[in-house]
């Protein structure tokens, strides 16, 4: 029951049904953004990235998905092992916390930041601003972006035997040379494929920034925050260019999780 | 320490590790759970309630959340159906059968988890928008606006959801022991039959979880929606744009009553597919 050729027409029907439908759920506006950002040439695009507030906004985008992405590495790779190598008591409940993100609003968890940071909030005033201020676009994009490299190495982790290690451990081995040896190079693609997930995410984020961030230009205003703004400005080159370049860089993205995606198949044969 | 009196017998022992280390580690990620993920949760369960019972159902019962929530809930509803009938179709027809394009097809598949939503909000503006030949066609001949408008919102969802039944869904059945399909199918039964008594049951798990993750997904979508249905209280505003406009506003407690809500569906869904799924789930 795999890979069969679609013999009756009713099959046929109905894969050109749902290879239609995600053309024009898909397709068409890929097709559309492009089309509207080179409507009048270049030079509106140009002028877009010449903006320094453009520029900021771009870089500040990447930089704090990339620094995003190594809390995250870091901090969600210990979580993996924690969560598959140890016992005790209260795991299950640590193990659900990991999925809240998926299905908590980022604008409620930008909301919980202004409730705790804002001004009179209840750990207001803080040591250093938080909210309307770069460390708050940092920590929303930490949470949104939270899950993945948990998600993908947990199976991983849970599939590899412990024999290899054992055997490291007998040979005199220390922890973390075992870990850099044994353990990593078997979760390598699957912790990759988790990283360019969470960066991915952190870089589209826009409804938690949007709420911690005040979209303060030239400041805290990220690339997603500016296609907002430029949208209400009444500026669609602007809007549009830079939708462009995001498009591009999921599209590079995905090129990328597919080409992992392949890797982590052919490992599990 | 003791492991260097045998060696010889710590092959079949558990990974050696001292307490200490153990603790260590599981506290530094407990750590990293509770702060990142615990303090917003339970800031907003508590700025829900703290204004007391009557504070919350009073700010519930304002026109304006009122109306946004059930927006949301609407517009959510009907679009975890959609994704749920054609994700479920699309992971069928890709894992069973082989058509020209499909490779590509099934990486295009996770555009929505890839593209900022914001830029999907500015897609569907650029192609439904009053000022386009697909928008002006169905405002002219049906009378159906897109943007600024409740149908708009509806193709947002579609758009951001579309990918997590397939995702759910697919693995199920390529795990699926294909044996039993083929069994029914020499004893005779049709497709149809096959797919219904011996396939649906095995997927039917997985189609509930990824329904309830799109349904979690469309209910906190932001970007998208407020480019697409714009910000019009009573009309399109739905209940994350609300919180948003609120918090704008600067009126901190009329936003937390709607947050408590939204909050409380999602873990709600999150303990239900957390039951059909065991603990697992993909997106």
């Amino acid at each position: 029951m795999r890979d069969l050729s679609p013999r009756s027409p009713i099959t046929w029907a109905l894969i050109a049904l749902v290879v239609g439908y995600a053309a024009v759920l898909f397709g068409l506006p890929i097709v559309t953004v492009v089309a509207s950002a080179f409507q009048k040439g270049l030079d509106p695009i140009i002028k877009t990235f010449k903006d320094s507030s453009v520029q900021h906004a771009i870089f500040i985008t990447f930089s704090l998905a990339g620094i995003a992405v190594i809390v995250n590495a870091a901090a969600g790779l210990l979580t993996a092992w924690v969560l598959t190598r140890h016992q005790f008591p209260g795991k299950r409940v640590l193990d659900a916390m990991v999925d809240i993100p998926f299905v908590f609003s980022p604008v409620i968890a930008g909301y919980a930041m202004i409730v705790l940071f804002g001004r009179g909030g209840w750990l207001a005033p803080t040591l250093f601003p938080i909210v309307f201020a770069l460390p708050g676009v940092l920590l929303a994009k930490i949470f949104v972006s939270l899950p993945f490299v948990t998600r993908e190495v947990q199976p991983v982790l849970a599939s590899i035997t412990p024999e290899q290690e054992h055997a490291a451990y007998t040979m005199g081995a220390s922890r973390w040379l075992t870990f850099r040896r044994v353990i990593l190079p078997e979760i390598r693609t699957a912790l990759l494929y988790g990283l360019v997930l969470t960066f991915a995410r952190a870089v589209g984020e826009f409804g938690a920034v949007a709420v911690v961030s005040g979209s303060i230009q030239g400041y805290t205003e990220t690339a997603t925050s500016f296609v907002f703004r430029a949208l209400n400005d009444r500026n669609p080159s602007g809007a549009y260019s830079v939708s462009l370049v995001l498009m591009i860089v999921s599209l590079a993205i995905l090129i990328l999780l597919n080409l992992l995606k392949h890797r982590l198949t052919a490992r599990k044969g | 320490m003791s492991d260097a009196v045998m060696p010889s017998l710590s092959v079949t022992r558990p990974t050696p590790s001292p307490p200490w280390g153990a603790w260590g580690l599981r506290t530094a990620a407990a750590t990293y759970l509770l702060i990142f993920i615990g303090v917003p949760v339970l800031v907003i369960a508590i700025q829900g309630v703290r204004f007391g019972p009557m504070e919350f159902v009073q700010s519930l019962i304002r026109p304006e959340a009122f109306s946004a929530l059930r927006l949301s809930i609407t517009t959510a509803a009907l679009a975890a159906a959609i994704n749920t009938l054609m994700g479920t179709l699309t992971a069928y027809l890709l894992v069973v059968y082989r058509f020209p394009g499909k490779a590509l097809f099934n990486t295009l598949i996770d555009l929505p988890f890839a593209i900022p939503t914001i830029v999907t909000g500015v897609m569907i503006v650029l192609l439904y928008g009053p000022q386009t030949i697909i928008g002006a066609f169905f405002q002219k001949s049906l009378g159906i606006r897109f943007v600024y408008d409740t149908p708009g919102i509806l193709v947002a969802l579609l758009f951001v959801g579309y990918p997590f039944v397939i995702r759910t869904v697919q693995p199920v059945l390529l795990s699926l022991d294909a044996h039993q399909a083929e069994a029914a199918q020499t004893i005779g039964a049709s497709d149809w039959m096959t797919f219904r008594r011996v396939i649906f049951p095995a997927i039917r798990p997985a189609i509930l979880t990824g329904a309830m993750l799109s349904f979690a997904r469309s209910l906190g979508e932001f970007g998208a929606v407020v480019v697409v249905a714009g910000n019009l209280p009573l009309k399109t505003q739905t209940a994350t744009v609300y919180v948003y406009s609120q918090v704008e506003a600067g009126n901190i407690q009329a936003a937390s009553s709607v947050s408590l809500v939204l909050l409380a569906v999602a873990f709600g869904l999150t303990l239900i597919a957390e039951r059909w799924l065991g603990g697992k789930s993909h997106a």
